[in-house]
């Protein structure tokens, strides 16, 4: 998979001859085609990139490498994937980039002849085209500590940037990784001299990347894999965590970091990060005691495993137990004709009693996903069975239902929803392509065509979203798709499917789907006998809708923008003295502890992404939903608990305050005190809509400072924060280990930590930061209520549904440096667990809805942006109260 | 009102930002017009050439420079705002088939001599300015592919041989006054990779610039070139060269190409340029697709701004170029995207890592 959201890139060492005896063994006895076979089966098991070295005192290693990279372009099951051209020999490197059309990665250049042959290799590099690990190593030596380590790379990178026109994102540093716990006291540290590097290097040197050769690491363990296994578990968990994006790794062997025996996890972590002088005796002394069994928990027995085994997988799937799944499954494996046999007998029979159950609304969201990975668990067992007697039979395939393409469309990171109707469909046995987030349409289409897949599911959170979805839809007619789309996502809706996706498609259909327990229902319909019928329905039902809309739209009279205007909320500046925040400009508050936000967490939210409705904490005692909600709630806080402790996110926020004045509906920012100098604008949008009574005002957020013209010094300010860095690694290494529930559920509590801190930092913000609430004393159930005073909207939601002004707020706060949090094409936030708005600190402003707009004020925005008049209308198009196309066409 | 080499390149640039360029069609249907002999494909000075010539396209630019120089006149008077040196096969590699080696470089020469002097003609004639690429063909070698397919670790070329052929193909073109380079036909990416490095190395030894223009080929409707590569991974594999403009050309009618420039159009931060041919081949392996018929394709790349420059291969004639004219006229370009930094390699497949 290439997906740009995988954030950490393992090269894997089995084609390389300085990492495996074994290949080193079949090159030196010229053996290719088994050499080969290794290759393809690194790429078969998932390697993102090859790494290639030849550099073995016995072998002519330029020759090998030309063979090796030669045969290896025959194989498009292998030269799919890009090259890592590795050698310490810049004769082999340049006879490898002959040899490789793509655009490889060239591992290694550095400064150790000095700077005049880097240069040389460097300009070189750039005519071939290749990105380039660069060894942080000089004249004097390999840079061991932090000083010289970031001295070097930064050097290196003034001269590939700066000097060569070297793209920065083209640069890999590589700051070494060294043994620790050798028993000398200079190499404790060098395990922290090394996440700290990274940390600079990927603060300091943008866009740059940092890899490593982790298994050096634990050179002194050699013989207790299971020891240097979690060393390495540790260390890669610490440096990713701060932006090691690639790396040497041998992933299959290394266990997942929460799977760590505790005691052996805390030792290691004490060598790694030379946490106490005595660490490397105190894990010397435990190591024998740790050697070979894996070091993974285990659990007591119960009296269902005396069932038999049909019935002891029926209970693991239903109560959604994994512990002794590979067990259970190996038995009925054994007692079987055929591996196949074990799916579509007891595990099937097991989801089919689960699916019944959650049909029969017995069994609920978050359980029926535990039971997915308990099925998803008992296949990846079965999965080697199965290949070997595909191998030796000949392609026997199962029956699944059908095969369904999921994807978050490009511009959008949001990908929790279409995780669970992923995982609901799979239960369900339809077979689920997914391919992740910011997916572009040609990839959705390219993938469809492959695979021949019979339903396209679309899913999107962020309003740009629904115009890439009928770009998709578009280009599925354009193309001569007729399989049915599937459209959901918290932004979609019946009407918008109806209205604008529908009308796109006529080839095929287009369906909404309010959420996932209507998933299958609406695939199985459409994929069923009755399909005719019921695509006729939804037809039907299409029309319907479209018609009762054009005729809302014209029913919906709205004011004209002079009239809304004149409308406007005018609040009594003359009396009104704003309170001077404690600082102006930004504060960055890196690395905020998560522990401080978990009691600002607002859970309703976290339940209705599982699917279970009502108001925390009252649903615990609900009926029907009440003990599914607590064992979720349960499992919920013990995760939030390792969260906090294991330090799996780290929360960053950045805060700014600035001088501002409303001029006219937007509200202009100042350099100084003399308020001439404008560093910023802020765009608002005003409501239009026709009020029967009078009391409400056409309200803009820019009522709500004080106009240039009333001479009050009013401030305004902004925020963003995220708790999303990590929550990709971890989501990852859940979905390594076969667990859709662990990734969901670390998905929502990171998006739930997001709110949470936006909460907190707010509250500060009144009390302290701003200050204009000094004394405020409110509950969390308070400020959930919004009870407060002052607001802080988010660009994109109701009172300023324009998204592209986050792009101004980034800006002004330098979100993305400072923060880590980028913005997407659509301005959507990365990591997907961020969360920004305005604060806006007037004692009498509320939230609104901006509502539907008219055709003056998307034309006097426009005019305000610097956009085109189309422009205006792509970025507005959920809230235009009008069709472009239509009042292009009535003209 | 001569410019320099650096002024022509400059307008060129600013010229592409005001509207969508038009590049000429085929060179080789207009020659097979012409219903030339093996004895005019000679002429006078190769009449004893120990091989026979006729085919050899490239070779008119000695024998029949005015015929060359009519083409290129009526491309431009098409509408055509750049043509394409006659100098697809005029590298060292593809005249050995003749024979002919020796005379890449003064092919090469000559042939952007005559274009430049059409070019020069009409500019004057029409006061609108004109423009010469010097096209760089693919060879008839593969740096990647065996031709052996029992021996699939062979190669019949290598990439410094190709290095060295383009090398003295550009030297000629920029020293016979091209004004941008056009490495075009791509099949095998490794070659278009060694154009690439050798047109840096004249351009470093010349101490010139000049627009290069890359062009790749999908052979066929599974979307790939035929050394593989989707048009995505074909342009992470390309965009070190920081080029003028990337598209596709030849191979497939408009309507096949359409996806994928479509898709190279999404990704590529730079313009896109796209001549197809007329259509896919008919069962006489003759492209018959109307000039009506092709410019309202081509129309609707223009429409749905696909494209900053187009033109047409194989079977397209002036008349398919001025009918393309129109079609694109007073359409806006393709507004170039502004790509993300992030790390993006490719094997056959785009690699896109973190940012």
């Amino acid at each position: 998979m290439t997906t740009p959201t995988a954030s950490f890139v393992n090269i894997g060492e089995r084609t390389n001859v300085t990492g495996s005896a074994k290949f080193r063994k079949l090159i030196t006895a010229g053996d290719y085609g088994a050499a080969l076979d290794v290759a393809r089966e690194q790429v078969a098991n998932g390697a993102q990139i090859l790494d290639v070295n030849m550099d073995e005192g016995l072998l002519d290693s330029e020759k090998a490498m030309v063979t090796f990279l030669n045969l290896l372009a025959a194989e498009p099951d292998i030269a799919r994937v890009p090259i890592m051209i590795d050698s310490s020999k810049w004769s082999v490197i340049e006879a490898g980039l002959k040899c490789v059309q793509g655009k490889p990665i060239v591992n290694s250049i550095s400064m150790k002849e000095g700077e005049g042959p880097f240069r040389e290799q460097a300009r070189k590099l750039r005519r071939y085209g290749a990105a380039v690990v660069v060894m942080a190593f000089d004249e004097k030596g390999q840079a061991d500590t932090f000083q010289r380590k970031t001295e070097i790379c930064a050097r290196a990178y003034r001269i590939l940037v700066d000097e060569i026109g070297y793209p920065a994102e083209d640069i890999i540093f590589d700051p070494n990784v060294f043994a620790v716990a050798t028993g000398i006291e200079e190499h404790n540290n060098y395990g922290v001299d090394f996440i700290e590097a990274t940390r600079w290097i990927r603060s300091n040197l943008p866009h740059a990347h940092v890899s490593g050769g982790v298994s050096n690491l634990s050179f002194s363990f050699r013989g207790n894999e299971t020891v240097r296994a979690a060393m390495h578990s540790v260390f890669l968990y610490h440096a990713i965590a701060v932006g090691m994006d690639m790396g040497i790794v041998n992933a299959g062997a290394l266990p997942v970091y929460d799977d760590i025996e505790p005691e052996l996890r805390e030792l290691c972590e004490d060598v790694v990060l030379n946490r106490r002088p005595d660490a490397t005796e105190r894990l010397l002394e435990a190591a024998s005691k740790f050697k070979g069994d894996g070091g993974q928990k285990k659990e007591a027995d119960l009296a269902w495993r005396e069932w038999p085994v049909d019935k002891r997988l029926e209970h693991a799937l239903v109560a959604g137990i994994t512990d002794f799944i590979e067990i259970d499954t190996e038995e009925a494996r054994a007692r079987s004709t055929r591996p196949l046999d074990v799916i579509e007998g007891p595990l099937m029979a097991g989801m089919n009693v689960v699916g019944d159950l959650f049909g029969a609304g017995k069994m609920f969201l978050p359980q029926v996903v535990k039971s997915a990975r308990v099925m998803k668990q008992a296949v990846a067992y079965l999965m080697p069975f199965m290949e070997a007697e595909k191998a030796r039979l000949g392609d026997a395939g199962t029956s699944s239902a059908g095969k369904i393409l999921l994807a978050t469309v490009k511009g959008d990171v949001h990908d929790i929803g279409k995780n669970i109707v992923g995982v609901v469909l799979q239960c369900n046995n339809f077979e689920v392509i997914d391919l992740g987030v910011m997916v572009p349409a040609t990839k959705i289409l390219a993938v469809a065509r492959e695979q021949k897949v019979d339903v396209i599911g679309l899913s999107g959170l962020i309003t740009p979203s629904l115009d890439e979805m009928c770009h998709v839809a578009a280009e599925m007619e354009r193309e001569g798709f007729d399989v049915p789309l599937l459209i959901g996502g918290a932004t979609t809706s019946k009407v918008h499917t109806a209205v604008k996706i529908h009308p796109n498609y006529a080839r095929g259909q287009a369906v909404y789907v309010l959420d996932a327990s209507r998933a299958v229902g609406v695939a199985s319909s459409l994929l069923g006998r009755d399909k005719g019928a019921y695509v006729a329905e939804v037809q039907a039902d299409y029309v319907r809708i479209a018609e009762a809309h054009a005729r809302g739209q014209e029913a919906k009279r709205r004011l004209s923008l002079a009239d809304a205007r004149a409308d406007a909320l005018k609040l009594d500046w003359s009396a009104y003295r704003p309170t001077q925040p404690s600082f102006l400009g930004t504060r960055l508050f890196a690395d905020y502890p998560i522990a401080e936000l978990v009691p600002y967490i607002d859970w309703t939210p976290f339940f209705a992404t599982w699917e279970i409705k009502g108001t925390y904490p009252i649903l615990f005692e609900d009926e029907k939903v009440g003990a599914a909600a607590r064992a979720l709630f349960n499992d919920a806080q013990s995760m939030l608990a390792k969260m906090v402790e294991e330090r799996w996110l780290t929360a960053n926020g950045v805060v700014g305050f600035w001088r501002a004045n409303a001029v006219g509906d937007d509200i202009a920012l100042y350099a100084d005190d003399t308020r001439t100098g404008e560093i910023a604008r802020l765009h608002t949008l005003r409501q239009q809509i026709a009020r029967s009574t009078e009391k409400r005002r056409h309200v803009a957020l820019s009522d709500f400072v004080a106009p240039r013209d009333s001479g009050v010094a009013d401030y305004v300010g902004g925020f963003a924060v995220t708790t999303g860095i990590g929550e990709e690694v971890i989501a990852e290494r859940f979905n390594r280990a076969n667990d859709d529930y662990s990734k969901i559920l670390s998905q929502a509590l990171a998006d739930r930590l997001a709110e949470a801190f936006a909460e907190r930092l707010h509250q500060r913000v009144r009390r302290e930061l701003w200050g204009y609430a000094a004394d405020e004393t409110l509950s969390n159930a308070d400020l959930i209520r919004e009870t407060y005073a002052g607001i802080r909207p988010a660009p994109g939601y109701p009172a300023q549904p324009d998204h592209t002004e986050k792009r101004t707020l980034f800006d002004l706060l330098d979100a993305e440096r400072a923060a880590g949090i980028q913005l997407t094409e659509s301005y959507a936030m990365w990591p997907g667990s961020s969360v920004s708005g305005l604060y806006i600190g007037h004692p009498e402003s509320f939230y609104f809805g901006v509502g539907k707009i008219e055709a003056d004020q998307a034309a006097d925005y426009a005019a305000r942006k610097g956009w085109t008049l189309a422009e205006a209308e792509r970025w507005l198009a959920p809230v235009l109260n009008y069709d472009p196309l239509r009042a292009v066409a009535a003209e | 009102m001569m410019q320099t080499v650096h002024e022509r390149a400059e307008a060129l640039k600013r010229l592409a930002a005001t509207r969508i360029l038009v590049l000429d069609g085929a060179m080789g249907t207009m020659i097979q017009r012409l219903k030339l002999t093996e004895a005019d494909f000679r002429g006078e000075r190769f009449k004893d050439w120990p091989r026979d010539l006729k085919g050899n396209n490239d070779l008119l630019i000695l024998t029949k420079p005015d015929a060359v120089e009519a083409i290129h006149r009526e491309y431009f008077e098409a509408g055509a705002d750049i043509v394409e040196t006659n100098t697809f096969s005029s590298t060292t590699i593809a005249q050995a088939d003749y024979g002919m080696e020796a005379l890449a470089y003064e092919l090469n020469y000559e042939g952007a001599r005559i274009a430049r002097r059409a070019a020069d003609k009409v500019a004057a004639e029409t006061g609108r300015p004109r423009f010469v690429a010097g096209a760089i063909g693919p060879t008839n070698r593969t740096a990647s592919i065996s031709p052996d397919v029992n021996n699939p670790g062979f190669r019949a070329i290598t990439f410094d041989e190709l290095r060295t052929a383009y090398a003295e193909a550009t030297r000629g073109l920029i020293d016979g006054g091209a004004d941008a380079i056009l490495i075009e036909t791509i099949f095998d990416t490794l070659n278009a990779k060694a154009a690439v490095a050798a047109v840096e190395d004249v351009f470093e030894e010349k101490g010139v610039e000049l627009p290069v223009m890359i062009s790749g080929t999908i052979t066929d409707l599974s979307g790939r070139t035929l050394s593989g590569q989707t048009p995505t991974a074909f342009w992470y594999s390309l965009r070190h060269a920081k080029p003028f403009s990337i598209g596709l050309n030849c191979a497939l009618g408009a309507k096949e190409m359409r996806g994928h420039i479509d898709e190279i159009g999404r990704v590529a931060d730079t313009l896109v340029c796209a001549y197809p041919n007329a259509g896919l081949p008919n069962e006489f392996g003759e492209y018959d697709e109307s000039p009506a018929a092709m410019a309202k394709l081509v129309g609707e790349f223009a429409q749905s701004g696909l494209v900053n420059i187009v033109g047409g291969c194989c079977g397209t004639t002036p008349d398919h170029i001025h009918a393309i004219a129109e079609a694109v006229k007073g359409v806006a370009p393709r507004a170039v995207p502004k790509i993300e930094p992030r790390l993006r390699l490719s094997g056959l497949e785009p690699f896109v890592g973190a940012a």
